[in-house]
C-alpha cells in the first residue's frame, strides 16, 4: 500500500504581504511555507504508516526551490518525494493542475490499495479544486473535507464534515481524501534522525519530458496559455473611508459611542 | 451529438445547481438564483434552476419567486442524500444534453465537492468562491471604478465581451482577482455564501415557474462510496450571516479568554438580535468553534454593526467583515490595522471598556 501525499508550497499569507504597482503580488518578498492542509494530510497518512507500515510519498507541483519543503516533509517521516517541475506546467489553473497531477501519479502507479490524500484547499486561491479534479482525471472515488478515518483492509470509513453537522462515508481504495486541517491532526516535528536521513531518501523529478506523453495530459490545457481560465484583471481593493478615533477610553467615550448609534438609529 | 465543451455557440442559459438539504432548500439557493436572474437579464438568456433530490419537485415552484423561468427537476431515490457519484453523474448528463452557457453553485461543503468532479468531466474551467459576478460590461467597469484602486481612464474594454466575468478574492484578500473561461463552456463558478442579495420573493412568478421533470437512470456501478449516516451537531450552531450585530473577539481575550468571551455575549445581549464571533486565531486556538469564523477562510458577513474586540484586524478578518454597514474596534494597540477600516475606534483594554459599553448601550436605549 502506497499513500501520495499532495502538497503545495504557497506564500504566508497571514503575514505582511506586498503587492506590486500593477496589482500582482510581490512573491520575492514573502515568506513561503507548507499549506497548512496538506500538513494535515500529511500526519493523516504518517498516522496510517505508523499503523500499517505503509510507503508515503510526498508529491508537489512548482518551481525547483520546492525541494526544500519536500526534504521537510521527507524528515517529518515520508519515504520518497516527487517534484513535478517544467516551465511547461508554470501558471496552470486547477484543470490544468490537475491534469498534471494525476498524470505524474498514473505514471507512478496508482494500486488497488492506494490512497491519495491532498489538503482541502490552499492558502492562496483557497480554490480546493485540484483535489477533486484528479479524483476525476484518474477515475477514483473521492471524499472530501475529511476530519478522521478508520481503514480496515480495503475499506475507509470518512467523517466528511459538512456546515451543519458531518457524514460518515465509506468508500473502496483506491480513492482521493481531502483533508481538514483539525486540532485532531496536529503535524508531527521533524525528528533529528528525521533532518539526518531526508538528504539520503529518493527525490525523483518529473519534467516535461517525463509526462508529456501521458495519455491523461491534454498538451492544449496545460501552462499558462492551454488553462481552461484566465486570469482577466486583478487589483487590490480600496481603503474604506477613515474613521473616528473616539478620545479616551472611560466612561464618557462609551456614552459618546452610544449616543452616536442612537442618532444613526443603529439601536 | 457528442459533447464538445469547445463548441462555444452551442451553449446558451444560465443555470444555478440548487442545493437542498433534508428537502429543504437553502438560503444560498435563494441568493444564487436571484444573482442568477440579473446575469441571465444582462445576457438575455433564460435562468434555470436544477434541483436534485428525490420527491423534491414541490419545493421547486419557490425558487420561481426569486427569479428563475424555469426548474428543471431530477429525482431518484439515490439523489436523497448528496453523494458525489450520484450528483455529479446527474448534472453532468443534464449538461451535456441540455448545454447551458454558465452553471452556479454554492461554495458551500457540498458545491466545492461537486462543481470541481463536473468542471473536470465536462472539460470546462471552474472559478471558485466569486464574490461578484457580470456579464455586461458596462457593469463590469462599473464595479471597478467603484471597487478597485485601477486608473481605468487609459484601459480599453472590448464592449461587446460576454463572458462572465467572476471576481472573487485571492491571497487571504490581499488581491481581488477576475477570471474568465473564454474556450469552454459552460463557464462554471461557485459562489461565496451570504455575499449575493436575496430579492424579494415574488408569489406571482413563483406560480408562472416552469417545471420540467426530468428522468434520470443511476446504477449500483456509477455509486463508488456508501453514506453510512448523516448527523446534524447537536449545538445550535451560530447564525453569523443573519445577524444584525456581530461581536467579535480576537487574540487580544487570551488573558482570560472565558471572561473575553462571556464580555463579548453580554455586548451582544445588549444590542439585541447579536450573535458572538471570532477571528481565526480564536478558532485556530480552540476558544470558539468553526461556526464562528469571520473572515477569509471563515463566513463573510455585512451587520449593521460589526464589533471587532482585541483583533488586530489581518487581511484575512477584515476580507470577511469590510463591507458590515458600521464597524466598531477595541483594541489595546493603537496601530492595530483594524483602526483602518473601523467607523469608531477606542483605543483600551477591552476588559474594562466592554462593561462600561454595555451599560451605555443599554443605557442609551432605555433613553428612547
Amino acid at each position: 500500500m502506497r499513500i501520495y501525499v499532495c502538497v503545495k508550497q504557497v506564500p504566508d499569507t497571514s503575514g505582511v504581504v506586498a503587492v506590486n504597482p500593477d496589482g500582482t503580488l510581490n512573491r520575492a518578498s514573502m515568506q513561503t511555507i507548507i499549506n497548512h492542509d496538506d500538513l494535515s494530510a500529511m500526519e493523516q497518512a504518517l498516522r496510517l504508516k505508523d499503523a500499517t507500515g505503509c510507503q508515503v510519498t510526498a508529491v508537489t507541483m512548482g518551481p525547483p526551490p520546492a525541494e526544500g519543503m519536500l526534504r521537510e516533509l521527507l524528515a517529518m517521516g515520508a519515504d520518497d518525494a516527487v517534484l513535478i517541475s517544467a516551465r511547461e506546467f508554470g501558471g496552470s489553473d486547477t484543470f490544468a493542475t490537475s491534469q498534471i497531477i494525476s498524470a505524474a501519479i498514473t505514471h507512478l502507479g496508482l494500486g488497488e490499495e492506494d490512497i491519495i490524500f491532498c489538503g482541502r484547499q490552499a492558502i492562496d486561491g483557497d480554490t480546493a479544486q485540484v483535489g477533486p479534479q484528479i479524483a476525476e482525471k484518474m477515475d477514483i472515488p473521492q471524499v472530501t473535507y475529511c476530519a478522521e478515518l478508520e481503514k480496515n483492509g480495503n475499506e475507509i470509513i470518512v467523517k466528511r464534515m459538512l456546515e451543519d453537522g458531518y457524514m460518515k462515508i465509506k468508500v473502496q481504495t483506491p480513492c482521493l481524501i481531502t483533508c481538514i486541517k483539525d486540532n485532531e491532526f496536529v503535524p508531527r516535528y521533524m525528528t533529528v534522525n528525521g533532518i539526518n536521513d531526508c538528504y539520503s531518501k529518493p527525490l525523483t523529478v518529473l519534467d516535461f519530458e517525463a509526462l508529456k506523453d501521458e495519455p491523461l495530459i491534454e498538451l492544449d490545457t496545460i501552462g499558462l496559455k492551454g488553462s481552461p481560465t484566465n486570469i482577466f484583471k486583478s487589483f487590490t481593493p480600496p481603503l474604506k473611508g477613515v474613521g473616528i478615533m473616539l478620545e479616551g477610553n472611560g466612561k464618557e467615550t462609551c456614552a459618546d459611542l452610544a449616543a452616536r448609534l442612537l442618532d444613526k438609529h443603529l439601536i | 451529438m457528442a459533447f464538445n465543451s469547445s463548441d462555444i455557440a452551442a451553449f446558451k442559459d444560465i443555470w444555478v445547481f440548487c442545493e437542498q438539504r433534508e428537502g429543504k432548500l437553502m438560503n444560498t439557493d435563494f441568493e444564487l438564483i436571484s444573482e442568477g436572474r440579473k446575469l441571465a437579464d444582462e445576457r438575455g438568456a433564460k435562468l434555470v434552476g436544477v434541483l436534485l433530490g428525490d420527491n423534491v419537485e414541490g419545493i421547486a415552484k419557490e425558487l420561481g419567486g426569486y427569479g428563475a423561468d424555469k426548474v428543471i427537476v431530477c429525482n431518484h431515490p439515490e439523489l436523497k442524500v448528496y453523494t458525489t457519484d450520484a450528483y455529479a453523474k446527474v448534472l453532468c448528463d443534464v449538461a451535456m444534453d441540455k448545454k447551458p452557457e454558465v452553471i452556479l453553485l454554492g461554495a458551500t461543503n457540498i458545491g466545492r465537492d461537486l462543481g470541481p468532479r463536473c468542471a473536470a468531466r465536462l472539460r470546462t474551467g471552474l472559478t471558485a468562491d466569486c464574490t461578484h459576478l457580470d456579464i455586461d460590461m458596462d457593469n463590469y467597469v462599473e464595479f471597478l471604478e467603484k471597487s478597485s484602486t485601477l486608473d481605468l481612464s487609459n484601459t480599453k474594454f472590448d464592449m461587446e465581451d460576454v463572458n462572465l466575468k467572476q471576481t472573487r478574492p485571492a491571497f487571504g484578500g490581499h488581491l481581488m482577482a477576475t477570471i474568465i473561461c473564454p474556450r469552454f463552456r459552460p463557464c462554471m463558478s461557485t459562489v461565496r455564501p451570504g455575499v449575493m442579495k436575496k430579492a424579494p420573493f415574488d408569489q406571482a412568478k413563483a406560480d408562472a415557474c416552469e417545471i420540467e421533470m426530468y428522468p434520470v437512470t443511476i446504477e449500483k456501478s456509477d455509486l463508488r462510496t456508501e453514506v453510512l449516516e448523516v448527523v446534524k451537531e447537536a449545538k445550535q450552531l451560530v447564525d453569523l450571516i443573519g445577524a444584525e450585530v456581530i461581536v467579535s473577539v480576537g487574540r487580544g481575550i487570551s488573558k482570560d479568554v472565558e471572561g473575553g468571551i462571556e464580555l463579548a455575549h453580554q455586548l451582544a445581549d445588549a444590542f439585541g438580535n447579536a450573535v458572538v464571533g471570532g477571528s481565526r486565531a480564536t478558532i485556530d486556538s480552540g476558544w470558539l468553534s468553526a461556526d464562528h469564523q469571520v473572515g477569509q477562510t471563515g463566513k463573510t458577513v455585512h451587520p449593521k454593526i460589526y464589533v471587532a474586540l482585541g483583533i488586530s484586524g489581518a487581511i484575512q478578518h477584515k476580507a470577511g467583515m469590510q463591507d458590515s454597514e458600521l464597524i466598531i474596534a477595541v483594541n489595546k494597540n493603537e496601530n492595530a490595522p483594524i483602526f483602518d477600516i473601523a467607523d469608531y475606534g477606542i483605543v483600551g483594554d477591552l476588559f474594562k471598556v466592554v462593561p462600561m459599553m454595555v451599560e451605555a448601550i443599554k443605557e442609551a436605549k432605555e433613553s428612547k
